[in-house]
């Protein structure tokens, strides 16, 4: 409707700065403040602890300080976080190789049927339900102690995250090529090689770079488990109580990991700044 | 409806022809199509004889794009039949579909190029139909016929020496002109366009339908576009289809029309 000028004629009282929750919405918060409360008794929550922990945990700072940075400890140690990388490099290079042609079959209306697509999705999401720890146990038992078993444990890690997000990815882009291809009468093959790989790009490599940062924190722990990498360093300082080379070994994984992140970071602004 | 015409019929009547017949390149009888309950549009019919240049006009949400999309077969009609190039187009097996469709070319309001490859890519990708498999994926791997047949139609559109760029670092109106060359590089009968100009400012605008119908004229194809710009319907059609309230509402030879007669499809 319009006024005399020819304006339209709009209510203008604004609304009111908060809104009332309905009956609903306040047995869903009631509900929520429950159960985080229900949690925190789960999970042996403790005030008293939580008072009395400082002076142990300064006391375990006044043992593990200063790190131990013998050459020969670092020495050591160095080589076993170059195998900690080579595991993480490796796990993920194969993870994302593979992830491809899976997410393929995984993505809703590009090659596969609605029921493959729902098998694909449901076995990843069961890759991703079990911890990568896990996944390091059952790889120890299949082929022995040692760096392989972590690689492996690596690479099924990575599938199951870039598996899952790649055909994620390949549903949300832009499906305008691909029509436009389709058109042309190609191949369904042939439109998801030419238009819908490519239109995802950017987001697959963002994604892989997760999976390496992931990769990088994850193999530094498989050693707990005897996956090879730095973690088994890390678990005998502890068990020896050699705290001094405990801490260089978490001082280590800290600026490995956050040196990955950095670059992750970096290279993931310079592709995402190519899209246009 | 404003005025019909007889869609123009490839049958003899005794021994005589009366004029040279062509022959119906598209025949569509009774097509309906609705979303989710929402009619779009019901009872569709008209055939397009060879050659002929045909504007689609109506208002935003009358089903221009969606008829054009039942036409090839992009998406499925509620009911009807659709006729293109002897190929029935709702019953078709994939692969007759796909042996028509490499008999079309399609050009879009956004132009749909895939952006971080070459115009060179771009162009050889509209080969894939015709020729399928990996050696059409890049003009890296393109046998050189394919290549060449690429840049000649890069040629004709005034952007051979563009080549090589990526197709996100063009302008609007070269965009539209690459996606001109990657539908005619397969040599279509049918030529279907989308609301071409949509995304360019007036004066690609116009150099985009020149160029276009120039090169469509030229090859001899039959044309189907949309268009909301009245003035390029009437330059542009030979003839000019109407969508209103869910009916095809005009039918109407091109000549026969005012602009303020099309304009009345959009009350």
């Amino acid at each position: 409707m319009r006024n005399n000028c020819g304006a339209f004629m709009t209510d203008m009282t604004s609304p009111a700065r908060f809104e009332r929750p309905s009956a609903l919405a306040f047995l869903g918060y009631a509900g929520a403040i429950v159960i985080i409360l229900w949690s925190f008794a789960g999970a042996g929550f403790s005030v008293d602890k939580v008072i009395s922990s400082p002076p142990r945990f300064a006391d375990f700072i006044d043992r593990a300080f200063p790190p131990n940075l013998e050459p020969k400890v670092l020495a050591r140690l160095g080589w076993k976080m170059l195998e900690t990388l080579q595991i993480a490099f490796a796990g993920a290079v194969i993870g994302v190789i593979l992830s491809v042609p899976i997410a393929l079959v995984a993505a809703r209306g590009l090659i596969a049927g609605n029921w493959v697509n729902q098998i694909v999705r449901t076995t990843l999401g069961f890759i991703r339900a079990v911890p990568d720890i896990a996944w390091a146990l059952v790889f120890v038992v299949a082929v022995g102690l040692g760096p392989f078993a972590g690689m492996l444990a690596i690479a099924i890690d990575t599938i199951g995250f870039c598996g899952r997000f790649y055909a994620d990815d390949m549903e949300a882009a832009d499906t305008g090529p691909a029509e436009s291809l389709t058109a042309t009468g190609a191949r369904k093959l042939d439109v998801v090689a030419c238009a819908t790989i490519p239109a995802a790009m950017p987001a697959f490599i963002s994604t892989s770079l997760f999976a390496l940062e992931k990769a990088v924190r994850s193999s530094t722990i498989l050693g707990l488990v005897g996956a090879g990498g730095i973690g088994i360093e890390l678990k005998v300082g502890f068990d020896l109580f050699d705290y001094p080379t405990a801490m260089t070994v978490i001082l280590m994984i800290a600026v490995v990991v956050i040196t990955i992140e950095q670059f992750s970071g970096w290279a993931r602004t310079k592709v995402i700044g190519e899209q246009r | 409806m404003i005025k019909t015409r007889a869609t123009p019929s490839p049958v003899k009547t005794g021994a005589v022809i009366s004029a040279p017949v062509l022959p119906v390149d598209i025949r569509v009888a009774g097509l309906c199509k609705s979303f989710a309950d929402t009619p779009i549009f019901q009872d569709v019919s008209f055939g397009l004889p060879r050659g002929e240049a045909v504007a689609i006009v109506g208002a935003n949400g009358t089903g221009k794009s969606t008829l054009l999309r039942c036409l090839m077969g992009l998406i499925p009609a509620d009911s009807g039949s659709v006729d293109v190039l002897e190929t029935d187009i709702v019953n078709a097996r994939p692969a007759a579909l796909r042996a028509t469709r490499s008999q079309m070319g399609l050009v879009s309001q956004k132009h749909n190029l895939v952006p971080r490859l070459s115009v060179l890519s771009n162009v050889v990708q509209g080969l894939l139909g015709q020729r399928p498999g990996l050696r059409h994926w890049s003009q890296t791997f393109a046998p050189a016929a394919s290549r060449d047949a690429a840049m000649a139609a890069l040629d004709k559109v005034g952007l051979a020496h563009l080549a090589s760029r990526r197709a996100d670092r063009l302008s609007g109106g070269q965009s539209q002109r690459v996606a001109i060359a990657r539908a005619l590089i397969g040599h279509p009968k049918i030529l279907i366009a989308d609301e071409p100009t949509a995304s360019l400012d007036p004066a690609a605008g116009e150099d985009v339908m020149e160029l276009f119908f120039s090169l469509a004229r030229r090859e001899g194809v039959t044309v189907i576009f949309i268009s909301h710009n009245i003035d390029h319907a009437l330059q542009y059609g030979d003839r000019v289809l109407g969508l209103a309230g869910g009916k095809l509402g005009l039918d109407a030879r091109a000549d026969s029309l005012n602009a303020k007669q099309l304009r009345g499809l959009y009350d």
